[in-house]
Protein backbone atom coordinates (compact mmCIF):
# COMPACT_ATOMS: atom_id res chain seq x y z
CA UNK A 1 0.00 0.00 0.00
CA UNK A 2 2.87 2.36 1.11
CA UNK A 3 4.70 1.73 -1.90
CA UNK A 4 1.70 2.37 -4.28
CA UNK A 5 1.03 5.47 -2.76
CA UNK A 6 4.70 6.54 -3.12
CA UNK A 7 4.98 5.63 -6.89
CA UNK A 8 1.94 7.83 -6.82
CA UNK A 9 3.29 10.90 -5.23
CA UNK A 10 6.30 9.99 -7.14
CA UNK A 11 4.59 10.36 -10.44
CA UNK A 12 2.90 13.63 -9.16
CA UNK A 13 6.09 14.76 -8.19
CA UNK A 14 7.27 13.79 -11.74
CA UNK A 15 4.48 15.81 -13.04
CA UNK A 16 4.84 19.05 -10.82
CA UNK A 17 8.35 18.98 -12.33
CA UNK A 18 7.57 19.22 -15.62
CA UNK A 19 4.80 21.73 -15.03
CA UNK A 20 7.31 23.69 -13.37
CA UNK A 21 9.92 23.36 -16.01
CA UNK A 22 7.65 24.60 -18.59
CA UNK A 23 6.97 27.26 -16.51
CA UNK A 24 10.01 28.69 -15.79
CA UNK A 25 10.49 28.09 -19.63
CA UNK A 26 7.54 30.32 -20.22
CA UNK A 27 8.90 32.68 -17.81
CA UNK A 28 12.36 33.62 -19.64
CA UNK A 29 10.23 33.94 -22.47
CA UNK A 30 7.95 36.31 -21.21
CA UNK A 31 10.79 38.63 -19.70
CA UNK A 32 13.26 39.05 -22.57
CA UNK A 33 10.09 39.70 -24.55
CA UNK A 34 8.95 43.03 -22.70
CA UNK A 35 11.40 45.55 -23.59
CA UNK A 36 10.82 44.51 -27.38
CA UNK A 37 7.09 44.48 -27.07
CA UNK A 38 7.28 47.50 -25.36
CA UNK A 39 10.08 49.00 -28.15
CA UNK A 40 7.34 48.20 -31.04
CA UNK A 41 3.95 49.40 -29.64
CA UNK A 42 6.59 52.95 -28.98
CA UNK A 43 7.88 52.40 -32.49
CA UNK A 44 4.05 51.90 -33.71
CA UNK A 45 2.41 54.72 -31.87
CA UNK A 46 5.40 57.30 -32.82
CA UNK A 47 5.21 56.36 -36.50
CA UNK A 48 1.06 56.69 -36.61
CA UNK A 49 1.47 59.87 -34.88
CA UNK A 50 3.83 61.01 -37.46
CA UNK A 51 6.66 61.56 -35.15
CA UNK A 52 8.73 59.08 -37.71
CA UNK A 53 8.10 60.01 -41.12
CA UNK A 54 7.14 56.93 -43.36
CA UNK A 55 9.59 57.59 -46.00
CA UNK A 56 12.17 56.93 -43.21
CA UNK A 57 10.88 55.32 -41.10
CA UNK A 58 7.61 53.15 -41.69
CA UNK A 59 5.42 51.54 -38.75
CA UNK A 60 6.26 47.92 -37.91
CA UNK A 61 2.46 47.16 -39.01
CA UNK A 62 3.20 48.52 -42.53
CA UNK A 63 6.51 46.21 -42.92
CA UNK A 64 4.38 43.21 -41.72
CA UNK A 65 1.86 44.57 -44.74
CA UNK A 66 4.56 44.56 -47.02
CA UNK A 67 6.03 41.23 -46.05
CA UNK A 68 2.28 39.90 -46.29
CA UNK A 69 1.53 41.60 -49.72
CA UNK A 70 4.52 39.92 -50.98
CA UNK A 71 3.72 36.81 -49.90
CA UNK A 72 0.39 37.27 -51.98
CA UNK A 73 2.21 38.08 -55.13
CA UNK A 74 4.56 34.98 -54.79
CA UNK A 75 7.38 37.03 -54.95
CA UNK A 76 8.54 36.90 -51.22
CA UNK A 77 8.83 33.15 -51.93
CA UNK A 78 11.22 33.44 -54.87
CA UNK A 79 13.17 35.86 -53.16
CA UNK A 80 13.53 33.84 -50.23
CA UNK A 81 14.16 30.34 -52.08
CA UNK A 82 17.02 32.35 -54.27
CA UNK A 83 18.76 33.20 -51.16
CA UNK A 84 18.53 29.99 -49.54
CA UNK A 85 19.76 28.15 -52.36
CA UNK A 86 22.53 30.30 -52.46
CA UNK A 87 23.46 30.00 -48.67
CA UNK A 88 23.41 26.30 -48.67
CA UNK A 89 24.97 25.78 -52.27
CA UNK A 90 28.08 27.74 -50.95
CA UNK A 91 27.15 26.24 -47.39
CA UNK A 92 28.07 22.52 -48.55
CA UNK A 93 30.79 23.29 -51.25
CA UNK A 94 32.51 25.27 -48.33
CA UNK A 95 32.00 22.75 -45.71
CA UNK A 96 32.70 19.66 -48.46
CA UNK A 97 36.55 21.65 -48.94
CA UNK A 98 36.68 22.35 -45.56
CA UNK A 99 36.09 18.43 -44.05
CA UNK A 100 38.63 17.33 -46.73
CA UNK A 101 41.31 19.67 -46.01
CA UNK A 102 40.67 19.78 -42.72
CA UNK A 103 40.91 16.08 -41.93
CA UNK A 104 43.66 15.68 -44.07
CA UNK A 105 46.19 18.80 -42.52
CA UNK A 106 44.60 17.63 -38.95
CA UNK A 107 45.66 13.62 -39.44
CA UNK A 108 49.10 14.06 -40.86
CA UNK A 109 51.53 16.50 -39.41
CA UNK A 110 53.60 16.56 -42.70
CA UNK A 111 50.46 17.69 -44.72
CA UNK A 112 49.97 20.73 -42.04
CA UNK A 113 53.57 21.71 -42.51
CA UNK A 114 53.05 22.00 -46.36
CA UNK A 115 49.50 23.53 -46.64
CA UNK A 116 48.86 25.34 -43.02
CA UNK A 117 51.04 28.77 -42.99
CA UNK A 118 49.17 29.30 -46.97
CA UNK A 119 45.38 28.75 -45.17
CA UNK A 120 46.34 30.54 -42.91
CA UNK A 121 48.05 33.72 -44.69
CA UNK A 122 44.65 33.30 -46.95
CA UNK A 123 42.88 33.40 -43.93
CA UNK A 124 44.01 36.77 -42.66
CA UNK A 125 42.56 38.43 -46.26
CA UNK A 126 39.37 39.78 -45.07
CA UNK A 127 37.01 37.75 -47.40
CA UNK A 128 34.84 40.32 -49.02
CA UNK A 129 38.71 41.30 -51.12
CA UNK A 130 37.90 38.59 -53.06
CA UNK A 131 34.65 39.92 -54.52
CA UNK A 132 35.92 41.85 -57.38
CA UNK A 133 38.20 39.08 -58.47
CA UNK A 134 35.42 36.93 -58.47
CA UNK A 135 33.12 39.35 -60.52
CA UNK A 136 36.34 39.42 -63.01
CA UNK A 137 36.52 36.00 -63.35
CA UNK A 138 33.13 34.10 -62.73
CA UNK A 139 30.84 37.07 -63.54
CA UNK A 140 27.89 38.64 -61.98
CA UNK A 141 25.76 35.62 -62.36
CA UNK A 142 25.57 32.43 -59.58
CA UNK A 143 29.42 31.38 -59.39
CA UNK A 144 30.77 34.07 -58.29
CA UNK A 145 28.19 35.01 -55.30
CA UNK A 146 28.14 31.17 -54.43
CA UNK A 147 32.10 30.56 -54.07
CA UNK A 148 31.99 34.53 -52.16
CA UNK A 149 30.04 32.39 -49.30
CA UNK A 150 32.12 28.95 -50.07
CA UNK A 151 35.14 30.97 -49.31
CA UNK A 152 33.18 32.57 -46.14
CA UNK A 153 32.34 28.72 -45.02
CA UNK A 154 35.38 27.69 -45.44
CA UNK A 155 37.50 28.97 -42.71
CA UNK A 156 35.41 28.66 -39.57
CA UNK A 157 34.40 25.01 -40.60
CA UNK A 158 38.38 23.91 -41.22
CA UNK A 159 39.75 25.13 -38.37
CA UNK A 160 37.78 23.81 -35.70
CA UNK A 161 38.41 20.74 -37.60
CA UNK A 162 41.49 20.85 -37.52
CA UNK A 163 41.46 21.19 -34.04
CA UNK A 164 39.08 19.40 -33.00
CA UNK A 165 40.87 16.17 -34.63
CA UNK A 166 43.98 18.21 -32.80
CA UNK A 167 42.51 18.14 -29.34
CA UNK A 168 41.37 14.12 -29.11
CA UNK A 169 42.50 13.02 -26.08
CA UNK A 170 45.85 10.92 -26.25
CA UNK A 171 44.63 8.85 -23.63
CA UNK A 172 41.09 7.44 -25.47
CA UNK A 173 43.59 7.15 -28.50
CA UNK A 174 45.57 4.91 -26.79
CA UNK A 175 42.73 2.89 -25.60
CA UNK A 176 42.08 2.27 -29.08
CA UNK A 177 45.51 1.07 -30.26
CA UNK A 178 45.05 -1.38 -26.89
CA UNK A 179 42.69 -3.04 -28.68
CA UNK A 180 44.86 -3.09 -32.01
CA UNK A 181 43.12 -0.71 -33.96
CA UNK A 182 44.30 0.36 -37.44
CA UNK A 183 44.92 3.57 -38.05
CA UNK A 184 41.76 3.91 -40.42
CA UNK A 185 39.82 2.03 -37.77
CA UNK A 186 40.87 4.95 -34.89
CA UNK A 187 40.27 7.20 -37.17
CA UNK A 188 36.64 6.17 -37.58
CA UNK A 189 35.68 4.79 -34.09
CA UNK A 190 37.71 7.16 -31.79
CA UNK A 191 39.03 10.85 -33.55
CA UNK A 192 35.78 11.47 -35.81
CA UNK A 193 33.33 11.20 -33.09
CA UNK A 194 36.00 12.66 -30.35
CA UNK A 195 36.26 15.87 -33.07
CA UNK A 196 32.29 15.80 -33.46
CA UNK A 197 31.90 18.44 -31.16
CA UNK A 198 34.15 20.80 -32.66
CA UNK A 199 33.25 20.52 -35.97
CA UNK A 200 29.59 21.10 -35.15
CA UNK A 201 30.88 24.46 -33.48
CA UNK A 202 32.80 24.83 -36.76
CA UNK A 203 29.59 24.36 -39.02
CA UNK A 204 27.13 26.59 -36.72
CA UNK A 205 29.83 29.83 -37.33
CA UNK A 206 30.40 28.68 -40.72
CA UNK A 207 26.25 28.98 -41.34
CA UNK A 208 26.39 32.09 -39.67
CA UNK A 209 29.48 33.81 -42.17
CA UNK A 210 27.34 32.24 -44.81
CA UNK A 211 24.28 34.43 -44.32
CA UNK A 212 26.65 37.38 -43.62
CA UNK A 213 28.34 36.61 -46.77
CA UNK A 214 24.95 35.80 -49.25
CA UNK A 215 24.29 39.73 -47.98
CA UNK A 216 27.38 41.33 -49.83
CA UNK A 217 26.88 38.60 -52.62
CA UNK A 218 23.85 40.02 -53.47
CA UNK A 219 24.95 43.60 -52.91
CA UNK A 220 27.43 43.65 -55.51
CA UNK A 221 24.63 42.54 -58.38
CA UNK A 222 21.01 40.62 -58.20
CA UNK A 223 17.67 40.55 -59.81
CA UNK A 224 16.47 38.21 -57.10
CA UNK A 225 16.69 37.54 -53.49
CA UNK A 226 16.57 39.44 -49.96
CA UNK A 227 19.88 41.03 -50.36
CA UNK A 228 18.56 42.24 -53.57
CA UNK A 229 15.40 43.70 -51.94
CA UNK A 230 18.04 45.79 -49.83
CA UNK A 231 19.33 47.87 -52.88
CA UNK A 232 15.56 48.00 -54.41
CA UNK A 233 14.41 49.45 -51.70
CA UNK A 234 17.11 51.86 -51.11
CA UNK A 235 17.13 52.72 -54.82
CA UNK A 236 12.95 52.71 -54.56
CA UNK A 237 13.25 54.75 -51.56
CA UNK A 238 10.91 51.94 -49.88
CA UNK A 239 12.04 51.75 -46.26
CA UNK A 240 9.37 49.04 -45.59
CA UNK A 241 11.23 47.03 -48.19
CA UNK A 242 14.48 47.21 -46.75
CA UNK A 243 13.42 46.27 -43.05
CA UNK A 244 11.03 43.60 -44.47
CA UNK A 245 14.59 41.89 -46.01
CA UNK A 246 16.12 42.64 -42.37
CA UNK A 247 14.05 40.64 -40.57
CA UNK A 248 13.17 37.94 -42.93
CA UNK A 249 17.25 37.46 -42.88
CA UNK A 250 17.03 37.68 -39.19
CA UNK A 251 14.19 34.96 -39.41
CA UNK A 252 15.42 32.82 -41.50
CA UNK A 253 19.33 32.69 -40.08
CA UNK A 254 17.88 31.86 -36.91
CA UNK A 255 15.79 29.02 -38.02
CA UNK A 256 18.73 27.43 -39.84
CA UNK A 257 21.28 27.95 -37.37
CA UNK A 258 18.37 26.41 -34.54
CA UNK A 259 18.29 23.56 -37.04
CA UNK A 260 21.91 22.54 -36.53
CA UNK A 261 21.80 23.67 -32.48
CA UNK A 262 19.17 20.78 -32.49
CA UNK A 263 21.48 18.81 -35.07
CA UNK A 264 23.92 19.46 -31.83
CA UNK A 265 22.29 18.35 -29.32
CA UNK A 266 20.88 14.80 -30.86
CA UNK A 267 24.38 13.73 -32.07
CA UNK A 268 26.01 15.65 -28.77
CA UNK A 269 23.76 13.93 -26.21
CA UNK A 270 26.77 11.95 -24.38
CA UNK A 271 28.64 15.33 -23.83
CA UNK A 272 29.23 16.34 -19.91
CA UNK A 273 28.56 20.25 -20.10
CA UNK A 274 26.39 22.26 -17.76
CA UNK A 275 22.57 21.88 -19.70
CA UNK A 276 21.47 24.93 -21.60
CA UNK B 1 53.67 -19.51 10.63
CA UNK B 2 51.36 -18.70 7.67
CA UNK B 3 53.59 -16.02 5.53
CA UNK B 4 56.96 -17.44 4.43
CA UNK B 5 59.41 -13.73 3.25
CA UNK B 6 61.61 -15.02 0.76
CA UNK B 7 64.11 -12.61 -0.19
CA UNK B 8 65.75 -12.53 -3.36
CA UNK B 9 69.01 -10.58 -4.07
CA UNK B 10 69.68 -8.72 -7.64
CA UNK B 11 72.59 -11.25 -7.88
CA UNK B 12 70.47 -14.32 -6.89
CA UNK B 13 67.99 -13.17 -8.99
CA UNK B 14 70.38 -12.24 -11.88
CA UNK B 15 71.46 -16.33 -11.26
CA UNK B 16 68.23 -17.48 -11.61
CA UNK B 17 66.95 -15.47 -15.09
CA UNK B 18 70.14 -17.22 -16.50
CA UNK B 19 68.35 -20.09 -18.00
CA UNK B 20 65.05 -21.37 -17.52
CA UNK B 21 65.81 -24.31 -15.04
CA UNK B 22 62.80 -24.53 -13.12
CA UNK B 23 60.97 -26.07 -17.21
CA UNK B 24 58.26 -24.66 -16.35
CA UNK B 25 56.01 -22.18 -18.81
CA UNK B 26 56.16 -18.49 -17.99
CA UNK B 27 53.04 -16.37 -19.58
CA UNK B 28 55.67 -13.03 -19.23
CA UNK B 29 59.08 -12.75 -19.02
CA UNK B 30 61.23 -9.45 -18.93
CA UNK B 31 64.79 -9.76 -19.94
CA UNK B 32 67.19 -6.82 -19.26
CA UNK B 33 64.51 -4.42 -20.07
CA UNK B 34 65.68 -0.53 -20.33
CA UNK B 35 63.65 2.28 -21.45
CA UNK B 36 64.76 5.83 -21.41
CA UNK B 37 63.50 8.81 -22.69
CA UNK B 38 65.76 11.85 -24.78
CA UNK B 39 69.06 10.29 -22.99
CA UNK B 40 67.65 9.94 -19.76
CA UNK B 41 66.67 6.18 -18.28
CA UNK B 42 63.10 5.77 -16.25
CA UNK B 43 63.78 2.23 -15.98
CA UNK B 44 67.09 0.00 -15.98
CA UNK B 45 68.04 -3.70 -16.42
CA UNK B 46 64.90 -4.95 -14.88
CA UNK B 47 64.58 -8.65 -15.38
CA UNK B 48 61.55 -10.35 -14.41
CA UNK B 49 59.44 -13.51 -14.51
CA UNK B 50 55.91 -14.20 -13.84
CA UNK B 51 54.23 -17.40 -13.98
CA UNK B 52 50.60 -17.91 -15.30
CA UNK B 53 47.74 -16.95 -12.81
CA UNK B 54 50.12 -14.92 -11.12
CA UNK B 55 49.38 -11.72 -9.25
CA UNK B 56 52.19 -9.40 -9.48
CA UNK B 57 52.68 -5.80 -8.23
CA UNK B 58 55.15 -3.22 -8.97
CA UNK B 59 55.71 -1.15 -6.72
CA UNK B 60 57.45 2.19 -6.01
CA UNK B 61 57.38 5.52 -5.13
CA UNK B 62 56.29 8.03 -8.08
CA UNK B 63 58.85 8.51 -10.48
CA UNK B 64 60.24 5.07 -10.17
CA UNK B 65 59.37 4.17 -13.23
CA UNK B 66 56.70 1.38 -12.62
CA UNK B 67 54.09 2.47 -15.25
CA UNK B 68 57.07 3.34 -17.89
CA UNK B 69 57.78 -0.82 -17.20
CA UNK B 70 53.86 -1.54 -17.34
CA UNK B 71 53.40 0.28 -20.58
CA UNK B 72 56.27 -1.48 -22.32
CA UNK B 73 55.09 -5.06 -21.44
CA UNK B 74 51.57 -3.68 -22.61
CA UNK B 75 53.24 -2.84 -26.06
CA UNK B 76 52.15 1.09 -26.07
CA UNK B 77 56.05 1.60 -25.72
CA UNK B 78 58.01 0.55 -28.17
CA UNK B 79 60.86 2.41 -27.17
CA UNK B 80 62.46 0.27 -24.91
CA UNK B 81 66.23 -2.15 -24.87
CA UNK B 82 65.92 -5.52 -23.43
CA UNK B 83 63.18 -8.12 -24.60
CA UNK B 84 59.63 -9.35 -23.31
CA UNK B 85 58.37 -12.34 -24.05
CA UNK B 86 54.82 -13.34 -23.79
CA UNK B 87 54.23 -16.68 -23.49
CA UNK B 88 57.48 -17.60 -24.54
CA UNK B 89 57.45 -15.55 -27.89
CA UNK B 90 58.98 -12.13 -28.02
CA UNK B 91 56.53 -9.55 -28.21
CA UNK B 92 56.81 -5.92 -29.20
CA UNK B 93 53.65 -4.48 -30.17
CA UNK B 94 50.17 -4.73 -28.51
CA UNK B 95 49.09 -8.42 -28.55
CA UNK B 96 45.20 -9.71 -27.78
CA UNK B 97 46.94 -11.55 -24.79
CA UNK B 98 47.16 -8.40 -22.70
CA UNK B 99 44.30 -6.12 -21.69
CA UNK B 100 45.13 -2.88 -19.97
CA UNK B 101 43.15 -1.58 -17.58
CA UNK B 102 44.31 2.49 -17.08
CA UNK B 103 44.32 4.77 -14.03
CA UNK B 104 41.11 6.65 -15.57
CA UNK B 105 38.50 4.33 -16.53
CA UNK B 106 38.86 6.00 -20.70
CA UNK B 107 35.59 5.10 -21.25
CA UNK B 108 33.99 6.48 -25.32
CA UNK B 109 31.60 9.22 -23.89
CA UNK B 110 29.89 9.10 -27.46
CA UNK B 111 29.15 5.51 -26.24
CA UNK B 112 27.08 3.74 -23.44
CA UNK B 113 28.20 1.27 -21.03
CA UNK B 114 26.89 -1.72 -23.29
CA UNK B 115 28.90 -0.13 -26.26
CA UNK B 116 31.74 0.48 -24.32
CA UNK B 117 32.11 -2.77 -23.44
CA UNK B 118 31.76 -4.28 -26.61
CA UNK B 119 34.12 -1.62 -28.05
CA UNK B 120 37.08 -4.20 -28.70
CA UNK B 121 35.52 -7.32 -29.09
CA UNK B 122 35.38 -8.52 -33.17
CA UNK B 123 32.79 -10.70 -34.39
CA UNK B 124 28.76 -10.76 -34.89
CA UNK B 125 27.16 -8.35 -33.28
CA UNK B 126 24.85 -11.04 -31.13
CA UNK B 127 27.61 -12.79 -29.72
CA UNK B 128 28.81 -9.12 -28.61
CA UNK B 129 26.10 -8.38 -27.11
CA UNK B 130 26.01 -11.57 -25.66
CA UNK B 131 30.05 -11.35 -24.22
CA UNK B 132 28.99 -7.78 -23.01
CA UNK B 133 25.82 -8.30 -21.32
CA UNK B 134 27.41 -11.66 -19.23
CA UNK B 135 30.21 -9.59 -18.10
CA UNK B 136 28.27 -6.16 -16.84
CA UNK B 137 26.02 -8.61 -15.10
CA UNK B 138 29.46 -10.34 -13.50
CA UNK B 139 30.32 -6.61 -12.42
CA UNK B 140 27.34 -5.82 -11.36
CA UNK B 141 26.38 -3.79 -13.64
CA UNK B 142 23.22 -5.39 -15.24
CA UNK B 143 20.40 -2.78 -16.17
CA UNK B 144 22.93 0.30 -16.38
CA UNK B 145 23.90 -0.76 -20.29
CA UNK B 146 22.21 2.52 -21.59
CA UNK B 147 23.74 4.80 -18.98
CA UNK B 148 26.65 7.23 -20.92
CA UNK B 149 29.80 7.67 -19.19
CA UNK B 150 28.84 11.18 -17.99
CA UNK B 151 26.14 9.36 -15.72
CA UNK B 152 28.82 7.38 -13.63
CA UNK B 153 30.19 7.54 -10.55
CA UNK B 154 33.97 6.94 -10.46
CA UNK B 155 33.07 3.83 -9.09
CA UNK B 156 30.74 2.01 -11.61
CA UNK B 157 32.92 3.99 -14.53
CA UNK B 158 36.31 2.27 -13.38
CA UNK B 159 33.78 -1.32 -13.11
CA UNK B 160 33.02 -0.87 -16.66
CA UNK B 161 36.79 -0.27 -17.73
CA UNK B 162 37.25 -3.73 -16.12
CA UNK B 163 34.88 -4.81 -17.67
CA UNK B 164 35.95 -3.35 -20.84
CA UNK B 165 39.15 -4.99 -20.54
CA UNK B 166 37.80 -8.54 -19.35
CA UNK B 167 35.28 -9.33 -21.95
CA UNK B 168 37.67 -9.66 -24.37
CA UNK B 169 39.54 -12.65 -22.02
CA UNK B 170 43.10 -11.86 -22.02
CA UNK B 171 45.71 -14.06 -19.88
CA UNK B 172 47.48 -11.07 -19.22
CA UNK B 173 45.74 -7.92 -17.29
CA UNK B 174 48.00 -5.14 -17.00
CA UNK B 175 46.46 -2.57 -14.06
CA UNK B 176 48.08 0.68 -13.72
CA UNK B 177 47.09 1.92 -10.74
CA UNK B 178 43.45 1.08 -11.26
CA UNK B 179 41.94 2.10 -7.98
CA UNK B 180 43.98 5.14 -7.08
CA UNK B 181 41.39 7.58 -7.89
CA UNK B 182 38.56 5.97 -6.12
CA UNK B 183 37.35 6.80 -2.15
CA UNK B 184 38.59 3.97 0.08
CA UNK B 185 35.96 2.38 0.31
CA UNK B 186 34.66 1.62 -3.86
CA UNK B 187 38.57 0.78 -3.58
CA UNK B 188 38.13 -2.20 -0.92
CA UNK B 189 34.81 -3.28 -3.02
CA UNK B 190 36.59 -3.30 -6.34
CA UNK B 191 39.54 -5.07 -5.00
CA UNK B 192 37.67 -8.03 -3.92
CA UNK B 193 36.13 -7.65 -6.94
CA UNK B 194 39.25 -8.58 -8.66
CA UNK B 195 40.13 -11.49 -6.98
CA UNK B 196 37.12 -12.79 -7.86
CA UNK B 197 37.97 -12.00 -11.18
CA UNK B 198 40.92 -13.87 -10.48
CA UNK B 199 38.94 -16.78 -8.99
CA UNK B 200 37.00 -17.36 -12.23
CA UNK B 201 39.46 -16.97 -14.70
CA UNK B 202 42.73 -17.39 -13.10
CA UNK B 203 44.35 -14.06 -15.24
CA UNK B 204 48.00 -13.47 -14.55
CA UNK B 205 47.92 -9.69 -13.72
CA UNK B 206 50.46 -6.88 -13.15
CA UNK B 207 49.38 -4.44 -10.34
CA UNK B 208 51.34 -1.15 -10.57
CA UNK B 209 50.34 0.72 -7.36
CA UNK B 210 52.38 2.90 -4.98
CA UNK B 211 49.57 2.19 -2.42
CA UNK B 212 51.37 -0.96 -0.08
CA UNK B 213 48.07 -2.21 1.45
CA UNK B 214 46.89 -2.76 -1.86
CA UNK B 215 49.87 -4.70 -3.28
CA UNK B 216 50.05 -6.60 -0.05
CA UNK B 217 46.04 -7.66 -0.33
CA UNK B 218 46.12 -8.39 -4.11
CA UNK B 219 49.66 -10.02 -4.60
CA UNK B 220 51.68 -13.09 -4.92
CA UNK B 221 54.30 -11.08 -5.01
CA UNK B 222 55.46 -7.63 -4.65
CA UNK B 223 58.51 -6.66 -6.68
CA UNK B 224 60.08 -3.14 -5.73
CA UNK B 225 61.42 -0.55 -7.76
CA UNK B 226 63.84 2.33 -6.64
CA UNK B 227 65.59 5.08 -7.91
CA UNK B 228 66.12 7.10 -10.62
CA UNK B 229 66.60 4.99 -12.71
CA UNK B 230 64.09 2.52 -10.93
CA UNK B 231 65.76 -0.44 -10.75
CA UNK B 232 64.16 -3.42 -9.27
CA UNK B 233 65.55 -4.08 -5.56
CA UNK B 234 63.71 -6.11 -3.82
CA UNK B 235 60.87 -9.30 -4.31
CA UNK B 236 59.10 -10.08 -1.69
CA UNK B 237 56.45 -13.31 -1.87
CA UNK B 238 53.18 -12.83 0.01
CA UNK B 239 52.24 -16.52 1.03
CA UNK B 240 49.01 -15.82 2.62
CA UNK B 241 46.07 -17.49 1.83
CA UNK B 242 43.20 -15.35 0.48
CA UNK B 243 40.72 -13.92 1.98
CA UNK B 244 43.25 -12.22 4.00
CA UNK B 245 42.64 -10.19 6.41
CA UNK B 246 43.42 -6.47 5.54
CA UNK B 247 44.71 -5.47 9.02
CA UNK B 248 46.57 -8.91 9.75
CA UNK B 249 49.96 -9.05 12.38
CA UNK B 250 52.03 -10.74 9.23
CA UNK B 251 50.67 -7.89 6.44
CA UNK B 252 51.90 -5.20 8.94
CA UNK B 253 55.31 -7.00 9.22
CA UNK B 254 55.67 -7.40 5.43
CA UNK B 255 54.17 -3.81 5.09
CA UNK B 256 57.82 -2.38 7.48
CA UNK B 257 59.87 -4.27 5.74
CA UNK B 258 58.48 -2.97 2.37
CA UNK B 259 58.88 0.45 3.98
CA UNK B 260 62.37 -0.32 4.86
CA UNK B 261 63.21 -1.68 1.04
CA UNK B 262 61.76 1.68 0.23
CA UNK B 263 64.37 3.48 1.98
CA UNK B 264 62.07 6.30 2.79
CA UNK B 265 63.46 6.82 6.35
CA UNK B 266 66.71 7.79 5.60
CA UNK B 267 68.33 10.40 3.51
CA UNK B 268 67.00 10.73 -0.41
CA UNK B 269 68.40 8.32 -2.54
CA UNK B 270 68.26 10.39 -5.56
Amino acid sequence: MAKIEAEITNKKVGIFRKNKVVIEKLNTILIGSIIPILLITVWELLSRIGVFPSYQLPAPTTILNTIYEMGLDGTLWSHIGVTTYRVFAGFLIGTGIAVVLGSFIGFYQRAERLFDPLIQAFRSIPSLAWVPLFILWMGIGEPSKITMIAVGVFFPVYLNIVSGIHGVDRKLIEVGKMYGLSTFQLIRRIILPASLPSFLVGLRSGLGLGWMFVVAAELMGASQGLGFLLTFGQNMSQPDVILASIILFALIGKLTDWLLKLLEQRSLQWQDRIQD
Amino acid sequence: MVIKITRTTIASMARSHSGLESGEKMTLVLNKVSRSFDGVAAVKDVHLKVEKGEIVGLLGTSGCGKSTLLRTISGLDTGYDGVIEINEKTSKQVNEETGFIFQEPRLLPWLNVLENVMFGLEGKRAEKLDKANHILQSVGLAGKENLYPKELSGGMAQRVAIARSLVTSPEILLLDEPFSALDAFTKMQLQDFLLDVWKKYHTTMILVTHDIDEALYLCDRVVILRGQPGEIVEELKVEEARPRNRGSEQLAQLKSDILTALDLNKQSVY
